[in-house]
C-alpha cells in the first residue's frame, strides 16, 4: 500500500524527521491562504499523487507570487496527471501539498527497503539526490552505498557514521545524520513499511538535514496490525477494477491488450499471458481467481473483466486441484446465465473432474468453446479477439 | 529414496482443527501420510479426525516422535508458528499461508539460519514424494511415484508439470513448492543439491518466475554442480515492471528481475528452456530419448 507524501511527512514528524514547513489544500483560495501564513516570496505546490517522476510531469510547481499559487493549485486540482508510471488513464488530484521553499546547500538520497537477495534490511545512501536512483546506479554504481542492517541486531551507530561519511556530510549534519537513520529504522520496522524514500534528503545552508520529499510504501500483509494506516488507504489512487477485485479477493491488473483471461494461480495466469503473446495475442489482464476459488468468485470475476470493456475474448484457463472441474464449471454456467457475455468465451479445464466439467459445459448447449489443451485453447482466444 | 520427505516421516499439523487445517489434513491422510497429531492452542487433549490434538508443538514432539510439520494457521501468527516448531526440534516444517508480513519473515529467517531446521514456504503448495508423504494442499491423485524431481515458485504452474510428467509415463521422486514470496525457506539451490545426490531422481523441472534473483543464483549452481538433466520454464516474460503479479515475489523492480535475464542465464548454464507451460513434460522426455 502506498502512502500520499503529506501523509508521509505526517509519519516522519511523529519519528522526529524534520520537513518543509506546509500545508495540505483541496482548492485555489485555500492554497492562496495557505502561502499568505508561511510568509516568504517563494512556494512550492506539489501534486498528491501515488506516482513517481511528479515534477516532470507538471506535478510540482515553484511560484513566486500568490496569483499563481492559487492559479496552479487550481489547475492541478483540476486535472488528472500522467507520467510515465500512472495507468494509462493517469491519476485524479484530489489533494496538493503548499511549502515554502526550502533553502538548499546539498541535496542527497536515501532510503531503506527490504532486501530478497541478502534478507535483510538495507539503507541506500548517495550524494547524488535529487534525481531518479535508477540512473545514478546504471550511471556509476560508487556514487551509492548499500548499508545492510541484520533485523535480529538492528541499525548499529557505526553503520550511520559510515553513511554520513560517505555522504561527506561533517559538523551538525553529520550528527543529525545519526538520529535520522535511527528514526528511520524505527519507522520502518515499527510500521511494517517495505520501501521508505527521503530524495532529495536536503542539507540546508545552515548544515540542517531536511526532508524534502518523502515516499512511503507500507506491507499490505501487515496492514492488518496497522489499523490508523489502514485508513490511510486513498482508493482514488488505483484503476477503479482493482479496488473491485481487492474486495472480492481477487489478483487484478488491467493490461492493455484484447485478450482477457482468468485463471486459477498467480504462476499459471502469468504463463497464460505469456502463452497468449507467443500466439500473436495480448493479454487484457492478470487475473487469479486463486487456488480454492468459488462459483460466486466466478461470476465477481467475469463482471471484472466486462467493466473493463476493452476485452473482445475471454479465455478462462483453469487447473482443478483441490477445487473440482465441475464446480468450476457450474460457476462458468451460472455466470454466463446471470451476466451478459457478448464475446467469445473459451474455456479450457485440466485436472481433478475435468472430463465432467467439459461435459457439463458442452451439455449447457451455451456458445463456449470448449478445450482439454491449453495450447489450442490460447490460439482459439486469440484468433476470437481478432475477429 | 526421494528427498525431504517419506514413508517414514512423522507429520503433525500446526492449526489442526480450523477449516484449511482440518480439510488437508484429512487429505494428506487419505493419501497414506504418516500423520501422527495435531496442535490447537487451547484444544489440547480433544481427539480430532481420529488423532490427538496438542497445545504447543512440544508436547505433540515429545508424544508422537513428530519430525515434520505443515502449517495452516492464520497469517498473523504463522511467524510464530514456525519458530514454535523450530523450538520444538521439527525438523521440516512446512508454511502453507499465505500473506506472512514480510518483515516477520525477515526475523523468522535469521532465527532459523542457527538451526538444522528446513523451512518450505511460506505461500506454498508444499512438499510431496508420491505415493508416500504429501504435505501440503496439492492434489495429491495427480502424482506418479517416478524420477522427475520438480521445484517451482507457483502452484497451479506445478501441478501442470506433475500432471504432464505423470500422463508421460516419467513420474515424480518428490515435488517441492518453494513458495511465491519475496523471503522464503529453501530456495532453488538447496532443492538442486538434494536433487543431484537423491539416487531416485534422474531429471529435474524448475518453473520459475520474475521477480528476484533466484533463478539466476539457480543456474550458477547447475553450470558447476549438476550433472542431470534440467528442464526450466519462467512464467511472466509479458510482466509490466513495478506491478506485483499476484505473488509478493512476482514483481521486476528497479528493472531487476525480468524473465528474459533468467532465461539467458539458464541457457548459458546448460539448461533445456520451454517456453510453454504446456511442454515442459515433453521437453523433458524429448531429451531423455535423444540422450539415451
Amino acid at each position: 500500500m502506498n502512502l500520499h507524501e503529506f501523509q508521509a511527512k505526517q509519519l516522519f514528524n511523529r519519528y522526529g524527521i524534520l520537513t518543509p514547513e506546509g500545508y495540505l489544500v483541496t482548492s485555489g483560495s485555500q492554497a492562496r491562504q495557505a502561502a499568505k501564513q508561511l510568509g516568504g516570496k517563494c512556494w512550492v505546490i506539489k501534486a498528491q499523487v501515488h506516482t513517481g517522476g511528479r515534477g516532470k510531469a507538471g506535478g510540482v510547481v515553484i511560484v513566486n507570487s500568490l496569483d499563481h499559487v492559487t492559479n496552479f493549485s487550481c489547475k492541478m486540482l483540476s486535472q488528472r496527471l500522467f507520467t510515465h508510471q500512472t495507468i494509462t488513464e493517469g491519476l485524479p488530484v484530489n489533494y496538493v501539498l503548499i511549502e515554502k521553499l526550502s533553502d538548499i546547500r546539498r541535496e542527497l538520497y536515501i532510503s531503506v527497503l527490504v532486501d530478497r537477495v541478502s534478507e535483510s534490511i538495507v539503507f541506500m545512501v548517495s550524494p547524488q539526490g535529487g534525481m531518479d536512483i535508477e540512473a545514478v546506479a546504471t550511471k556509476d554504481s560508487n556514487e551509492i552505498l548499500n548499508l545492510y542492517v541484520d533485523p535480529i541486531v538492528g541499525l548499529q551507530s557505526y553503520q550511520c557514521r559510515r553513511a554520513g561519511s560517505f555522504l561527506g556530510l561533517i559538523g551538525m549534519a553529520f550528527e543529525q545524520l545519526q538520529v535520522l537513520m535511527h528514526s528511520l529504522y524505527q519507522l520502518f520496522t515499527e510500521n511494517d513499511a517495505s520501501l521508505v524514500e527521503i530524495n532529495p534528503l536536503v542539507v540546508t545552508e545552515r548544515n540542517s538535514l531536511l526532508a524534502v520529499d518523502a515516499k512511503l510504501d507500507l506491507d499490505d500483509n501487515s496492514i492488518f496490525r496497522h489499523a490508523e494506516l489502514g485508513t490511510m488507504f486513498d482508493p482514488t489512487q488505483e484503476a477503479e477494477s482493482e479496488v473491485v477485485a481487492k474486495k472480492f479477493g481477487l489478483n487484478y491488473i488491467s493490461l492493455d491488450g484484447r485478450v482477457a483471461c482468468m485463471v486459477n494461480g498467480a504462476g499459471l495466469a502469468m504463463a497464460t499471458m505469456d502463452l497468449i503473446q507467443r500466439e500473436g495475442g495480448e493479454p487484457a489482464n492478470f487475473l487469479d481467481v486463486g487456488g480454492r476459488t468459488t462459483p460466486d468468485r466466478i461470476a465477481e470475476a467475469f463482471k471484472l473483466i466486462l467493466l473493463d470493456r476493452k476485452a473482445t475474448s475471454i479465455l478462462v484457463n483453469i487447473f482443478g486441484g483441490i477445487i473440482h472441474c465441475d464446480l468450476i464449471a457450474e460457476g462458468i454456467i451460472q455466470a454466463v446465465r446471470d451476466i451478459d457475455i457478448l464475446i467469445p468465451l473459451i474455456v479450457r479445464l485440466e485436472g481433478t473432474h475435468s472430463n465432467l466439467g467439459r461435459k457439463l459445459l458442452s451439455d449447457s448447449n451455451m456458445s463456449i468453446y470448449i478445450s482439454q489443451d491449453l495450447t489450442s485453447a490460447v490460439k482459439q482466444a486469440v484468433k476470437a479477439s481478432k475477429e | 529414496m526421494s528427498i525431504l520427505v517419506n514413508r517414514y516421516t512423522k507429520v503433525i499439523c500446526q492449526g489442526f482443527t480450523g477449516k484449511e487445517g482440518t480439510f488437508h489434513s484429512e487429505q494428506a491422510m487419505a493419501y497414506g501420510t504418516n500423520f501422527v497429531g495435531g496442535v490447537t492452542p487451547g484444544k489440547g487433549g480433544q481427539i480430532h479426525l481420529k488423532r490427538q490434538v496438542f497445545n504447543t508443538v512440544h508436547e505433540a514432539v515429545e508424544c508422537t516422535g513428530a519430525d515434520a510439520s505443515m502449517i495452516y494457521v492464520p497469517a498473523p501468527f504463522a511467524a510464530d508458528a514456525i519458530l514454535e516448531a523450530a523450538d520444538a526440534g521439527i525438523k521440516i516444517i512446512v508454511c502453507i499461508t499465505e500473506g506472512v508480513p514480510i518483515q516477520d519473515m525477515l526475523r523468522v529467517k535469521h532465527a532459523l539460519n542457527r538451526r538444522n531446521t528446513v523451512l518450505i514456504g511460506p505461500n506454498c503448495p508444499g512438499v510431496i514424494t508420491p505415493g508416500e508423504c504429501k504435505m501440503g494442499i496439492m492434489p495429491g491423485h495427480i502424482h506418479l511415484s517416478g524420477k522427475v524431481g520438480i521445484m517451482s515458485r507457483s502452484g497451479t504452474l506445478t501441478y501442470e508439470a506433475i500432471d504432464q510428467t505423470t500422463h508421460n509415463g516419467l513420474g515424480q521422486s518428490t515435488c517441492v513448492g518453494i513458495g511465491g514470496d519475496p523471503i522464503h525457506g529453501i530456495n532453488f539451490i538447496n532443492c538442486l543439491s538434494l536433487f543431484e545426490d537423491d539416487p531416485k531422481t534422474e531429471s529435474i523441472i524448475m518453473v520459475g518466475e520474475i521477480g528476484g534473483q533466484a533463478e539466476e543464483d539457480a543456474a550458477k549452481y547447475i553450470q558447476h554442480h549438476i550433472t542431470k538433466p534440467v528442464v526450466a520454464y519462467i512464467a511472466g516474460l509479458t510482466a509490466p515492471i513495478g506491478r506485483r503479479m499476484g505473488h509478493a515475489g512476482a514483481i521486476i523492480s528497479r528493472g531487476k528481475g525480468a524473465a528474459e535475464a533468467k532465461l539467458a542465464a539458464l541457457k548459458d548454464a546448460g539448461v533445456h528452456i520451454t517456453c510453454s507451460p504446456a511442454e515442459m513434460g515433453k521437453r523433458l522426455l524429448d531429451i531423455l530419448g535423444s540422450s539415451n
